[in-house]
């Protein structure tokens, strides 16, 4: 399956140049987890995650075609 | 400390000192208890009864970390309730060291004159400067009285909606470089000032006593300790210094509740190119400077310093709203063109909140078209200039509404709603149909736990929990905004138990009092009563807490969610 990832703020360093979005091709019933592997997130990163725009965490369990944003803990307002 | 009463209908200043009832009060506090119990609620916001009361935070002067905020309270024009305007800058913390607990303004000069007010060390002084500073930008003002009494002065000033009184005039607060970019913005105090008759403010602590501390060792240990807190939180110490408030454009995007085109959609597609990432590129690339402070002794430092494509100084202080309103919500996706309006906006002062959102019911009345930098620029300025339209706009997003005969106007109490689509955050959306003041993020920020997982996990698209959450969060806010503290420490406040009670070990140091954490609770819930019975007293009721229809009846993509919290769950909030 497929899944679309954007990577934010600090993380954008794990991420290829100048790219926005990576698609990025995992099997069947990964996680999360799988994708910050693939972009070599170190485990001890805090991270915030949205899965199609909902709050996910490392574990939530992906589905083909899915939209996975990434970031660091951020703040404003 | 005292408390300064200038009486502008007679030009007469009086000195008083502090009665028991205000000693424990300051900031909001004190402002929202002074308008509570001296202005009649129902009186005109810019006739002589209004008053406008200026006062520092409870630990402004001091070197408690970020505690430099400024507190402005009157009845404001825009919503009719009261307001709290909170502001950075130098303002409070020059005023807190030369003892001014608060400054009162009120009645009006009959001779319809524009005057400075000079606050030093001697006391305060009233000079007429209509032929010097009259029609003059929020820049050449603070300029003008710079090149005359030295760079270290604080600068307070209306540009020239202000002295229109339109109902946005912001009041500009000079920054440590003597910019106008920070700003009471929200609710048209600078009108209030206008019509009084002041045109500037000017805070000299050149020799001021300074604070005085009763335990010192004790108040620095603690200073120190909030300080840590602050450092060790990520969002305080890294992301806000590293990016600026605009790092929320993505997270907001990717969480589809970053309010499109008037409200219309929760996503932007040009959101990359106005994130926050993209602004501190550009700013590193043209020499400007991220981890800028709006006032000596911020340690989170999210203001900014944004040059043009020439490397020369455009505008500071540059804020998420502002980006997201003349940006995402009026689909301009220019950068360059989204920071012009931040400076016009900082230079005839008016709020970029109500600016930009009105900028957007402009657009859906057909003024100028979605996407429309250059429109946008001329409409903005057209409102300086004092022409019809200009006038309009200038007095917001609820008045243009009208204007235009639209239905699709996101205020509450008039005031606009800001950069969290109500649908998709829903815990910020009882904020704003309940605060206090109007539709108003700050004051009751559940962005925190329904989108940043700070101080917990609360969904944002479910009802659940929600008016909790607002309710928790209005209250704790009331009182940091009592502090002087930066209502940004709230994240680390939320998320580490070190940090509350080294604010209150501050406080206690300062005044030698005995507070416990529990005193800050009761703190909130009695100013947010004072309020409430104001604007009860005003005219409002229950039925004022409400979002305009249209988020009722209306999805926002792409959670395709509708504003499904009840009346009566909103009624909730003030249960307490
Ligand atoms: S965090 Fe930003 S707004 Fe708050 S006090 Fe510091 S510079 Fe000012």
């Amino acid at each position: 399956m497929k899944v679309t990832v954007r990577l934010f703020a600090t993380l954008k360093d794990f991420f290829p140049k100048n790219q926005k979005k990576v698609l990025v091709e995992l099997e069947a019933g990964s996680t999360v987890n799988e994708v910050v592997e693939y972009f070599g997130i170190p485990q001890t990163t805090p991270l915030i995650i949205k899965v199609n725009g909902r709050s996910g965490s490392k574990s939530t369990v992906l589905k083909d075609g899915d939209r996975v944003g990434i970031f660091p803990p951020v703040g404003g307002g | 400390m005292k408390i300064y009463r200038v009486n502008m209908t007679e030009g007469k200043v009086t000195t008083e000192d502090v009665k028991q009832d205000y000693v424990a009060l300051g900031g909001r506090g004190l402002t929202s208890q002074i308008i509570a119990d001296e202005v009649d609620p129902t009186c005109n916001p810019i006739g002589a009864k209004n008053k406008l009361v200026i006062a520092p935070g409870l630990l402004s002067g001091t070197n408690a970390p970020s505690s430099g905020r400024l507190s402005v309270g009157t009845k404001s024009p825009l919503t009719g309730t009261i307001k709290e305007s909170n502001a950075g800058g130098t303002a409070a913390q020059k005023l807190a060291k030369l003892n001014v607990k608060a400054i009162v303004v009120e009645g009006k000069p009959e001779d319809n004159k524009f005057y400075t007010m000079t606050v030093n060390k001697d006391g305060i002084k009233l000079e007429d400067v209509s032929d010097n500073l009259l029609g003059k930008g929020n820049y050449e003002v603070m300029e003008k009285v710079q090149e005359e009494l030295g760079e270290d002065v604080c600068v307070m000033s209306i540009g020239q909606a202000g002295e229109y009184k339109l109902q946005s005039a912001s009041i500009a607060v000079s920054d440590p470089e003597g910019r106008p970019t920070r700003h009471c913005g929200r609710g048209g105090t600078g009108a209030v000032m206008g019509s009084k008759g002041l045109k500037t403010i000017v805070i000299d602590d050149t020799d001021a006593p300074g604070v005085s501390i009763v335990d010192k060792d004790k108040f620095k240990k603690s200073a120190r300790g909030l300080a840590k807190a602050l450092l060790d939180h990520p969002v305080c110490g890294e992301g806000l210094p590293e990016y600026g408030t605009s790092i929320l454009i993505n997270i907001l995007n990717e969480s589809g509740g970053l309010p499109t085109k008037n409200f219309r959609t929760g996503r932007f597609e040009g959101a990359d190119k106005i994130s926050g990432e993209t602004i501190a590129d550009v700013i590193k690339e043209r020499g400007g400077q991220t981890a800028h402070v709006c006032h000596p002794g911020c340690v989170m430092r999210c203001s900014q310093i944004y040059n043009d494509k020439d490397g020369n100084y455009l505008t500071g202080g540059f804020e998420y709203e502002t980006v997201w309103g003349f940006g995402a919500n009026s689909e301009i996706d220019d950068i360059d063109a989204i920071a012009m309006m931040d400076r016009i906006c900082d230079d005839i002062g008016v709020d970029t909140i109500e600016m930009s959102t009105t900028i957007a019911v402009a657009m859906e009345a057909g003024i100028i078209e979605f996407g429309d930098a250059e429109g946008a620029i001329d409409l903005l300025k057209q409102i300086g200039e004092g022409t019809p339209l200009g006038r309009i706009i200038g007095n917001g997003t609820g008045f243009t509404g009208k204007a235009f005969g639209l239905t699709r106007v996101p205020v509450v109490k008039n005031q606009s709603i800001p950069a969290y689509d109500p649908r998709a955050v829903k815990g910020v959306a009882v904020t704003y149909a309940t605060s206090t003041m109007g539709a108003d993020h700050t004051a009751g920020y559940a962005v925190t736990a329904n989108i940043l997982g700070i101080g917990g996990d609360v969904d944002p698209l479910s009802k659940e929990g929600q008016v909790a959450l607002s309710r928790d969060l209005q209250i704790a806010t009331a009182a940091v905004d009592s502090t002087g503290l930066c209502v940004f420490a709230a994240f680390a406040i939320l998320d580490n138990e070190v940090a509350l009670p080294a604010v209150v070990d501050m406080l206690n140091a300062q005044y030698g009092i005995e507070l416990v954490a529990d005193d800050v609770t009761k703190l909130g819930e009695s100013i947010l009563k004072a309020e409430r019975d104001f604007n009860v007293r005003a005219g409002f009721d229950n039925s004022d807490d409400r979002l305009p229809d249209f988020f009722l009846e209306e999805e926002c993509s792409p959670h395709n969610v509708k504003f499904d919290i009840t009346d009566e769950e909103l009624d909730e909030v003030y249960n307490f």
